[in-house]
């Protein structure tokens, strides 16, 4: 892999992690890593830094529904247009184009079930090029982003003269 | 009737070791304590592998095994080590799957030692080697193993230990607990030496996986004049994350490997099914996920050796295995003095030296099994615990 990727790829597991430490982790020169994240955020490879958060144990618990999307495209424009029109909503947590039996998959994440409802029947579904929506709610995660929600954390190794 | 009266004197002249007083410490502070000192990954088995020993546990796969292991499993060990390391044998002839590469181990020592013959054996080693020696009635000759040298085996060094009694020399390359490589060439030199001799060697390649670049693992047994003269021992415990699976293999000339299938029928039928049928999986389809887990232990390399040289320590530059032996002799203090005080003063374990032979005073094994983090707060402890020692 080459220098940026293996920091890319570093970060977007990690992404506490600080050029200092992964200079230490690579063998590169601390400034050299700096450079090359600086970069990265300023071309806009890297475009956000988050933590991946189990809300069940929070006393907020917002639901998440899954949402297939038909739409026509429109001329010149393909489904671009539609779909900005529907992840500007900061409700929509992703939005992508699909290939397959549906168009649009966008990914909602709003307080109650109710308002994820209406937010499809009110915001969505009434635009003119969607042909239709299915609402797929999310019951429990087990894994997202790479990471376990129940990981096995305890070290259960015996301590052997090894 | 006092039973340990009838104990045989061999098993009797193995006196319970430092290390494992050591290790009893370790575990009554298991709570708050940060280890490095266990020898093992801590990763888990890749899931595929785990899925495939699921897979044949539902499909009733309980039963005994061949006894030198499925056919299906030599083949694929065979077409591995031709693969990874150049090495070719038959599956059929010269080869029988074990209980880990430690029974390898010991099955070579007793097809070949007789009462008396000697065994070489470079220290610091794998702490199973000289007790095997000893157990299969060997006379043990150590060879020192030393920093200026990189750890490795000086062939010299390797020439004054060799005598007309000598029937093994047990390597250990990438090494526990040093983390040293030898290269092809400097293989090629010890090779000069063995060729003068008519002993076996006894290759333990079960870290072969594990080697940081620019270091690569070169097997003896890739010598043409030593293939017939070499027993190599590898296994999945380190490269794949098995330990708990119990399950390495040993290859090597027809007529010793004939004679260790017959030690391994007798004393253990064959190795766990389950395990076989896990271990076809691993190198069917998990090269990926070697890589994967070689590139994390490299990271931890790094930052392991940089804090350990950050806390004032001398370490040589471990490119194999997953341990560092930093030099502690700058603390005044000797390797046990330096473990048990560190352990009770910081809370952390790490290994004294000379638990794997005489040649590792001075020094201590970290291992870096670990998480970054963990391995980072060890470092943090190191360099508090050394900055008022450290002269």
């Amino acid at each position: 892999m080459a220098q940026r990727e293996t920091i890319l790829a570093l970060l977007e597991k990690d992404g506490r992690l600080t050029a200092a430490r992964i200079a230490v982790m690579l063998g590169l020169p601390e400034e050299e890593v700096a450079d090359a994240v600086a970069a990265m955020e300023k071309e806009k490879v890297i475009l956000g830094y988050g933590a991946i958060v189990d809300w069940e144990k929070t006393s907020r618990d917002p639901v998440t529904a899954l949402i297939e999307v038909r739409v026509s495209p429109q001329r010149g424009q393909g489904f671009d247009r539609i779909a900005h029109r529907i992840y500007s909503y900061p409700q929509v947590k992703s939005c992508y184009l699909m290939s397959g039996g549906f168009d649009l998959m966008v990914i909602l994440s709003d307080d109650s079930l109710k308002s994820v409802a209406s937010f499809v029947s009110e915001r969505i579904a009434p635009l003119e090029s969607v042909l239709s929506t299915a609402t797929h709610f999310i019951l429990k995660k087990y894994k997202m982003q790479g990471v376990e929600f129940t990981p096995r954390t305890e070290d259960d190794r015996e301590v052997l003269p090894i | 009737m006092n039973p340990e009266s009838l104990l045989s004197r061999r098993v009797q002249s193995i006196k319970p070791s430092a290390i494992r007083r050591f290790f009893d410490l370790v575990n009554e502070m298991k709570e708050g304590a940060i280890s490095l000192s266990i020898g093992e990954p801590d990763f888990v088995t890749p899931w595929a592998i785990r899925e495939a020993g699921i897979d044949s546990l539902e499909h009733g796969h309980t039963h005994y095994s061949p006894n030198q292991g499925f056919k299906d499993l030599r083949c694929e060990i065979a077409r591995y080590l031709d693969r990874r390391f150049g090495l070719r044998y038959d599956p059929d002839r010269e080869m029988v799957v074990t209980v880990g590469g430690s029974e390898a181990i010991d099955l070579a020592l007793r097809a070949l030692v007789d009462p008396g013959d000697e065994v070489v054996v470079p220290e610091p080693c794998f702490v199973s080697y000289l007790s095997c020696a000893v157990l299969s009635d060997a006379k043990v000759v150590t060879v020192p193993c030393v920093a200026e040298d990189g750890f490795k085996l000086d062939p010299e060094r390797l020439r004054a230990a060799l005598t007309p009694r000598t029937k093994a020399v047990v390597l250990g390359f990438p090494s526990n607990p040093t983390g040293a490589v030898m290269t092809r060439d400097e293989l090629a030199r010890v090779v000069e030496v063995l060729e003068g001799s008519d002993c076996i060697v006894i290759s333990d390649e079960l870290y072969a996986e594990l080697t940081y670049a620019p270091a690569t693992h070169c097997s003896i047994a890739s010598f043409p004049s030593m293939r017939d003269r070499t027993v190599v021992v590898n296994g999945f415990s380190k490269a794949y994350a098995m330990t708990g699976w119990r399950i390495g293999y040993a290859c090597g000339p027809a007529p010793i490997l004939a004679a260790m299938n017959k030690i391994h029928q007798y004393a253990i039928m064959c190795s766990p099914t389950t395990a076989q049928y896990a271990a076809v999986e691993a190198l069917r389809s998990c090269d990926e996920d070697v890589r994967a887990m070689v590139e994390e232990y490299d990271r931890r390399r790094r930052v392991v050796v940089d804090g350990v040289r950050k806390a004032g320590l001398s370490c040589f530059d471990p490119l194999g295995a997953f341990y560092a032996f930093p030099d502690i002799r700058a603390t005044g203090m000797d390797s046990t003095t330096f473990a048990e005080t560190f352990l009770s003063e910081e809370k952390v374990a790490v290994v004294p030296g000379n638990a794997f032979g005489a040649a590792g005073e001075g020094y201590v094994r970290i291992c870096y099994a670990y998480s970054i983090d963990h391995i980072e707060e060890a470092m943090h402890r190191l360099q508090r615990f050394t900055e008022k020692r450290v002269r």
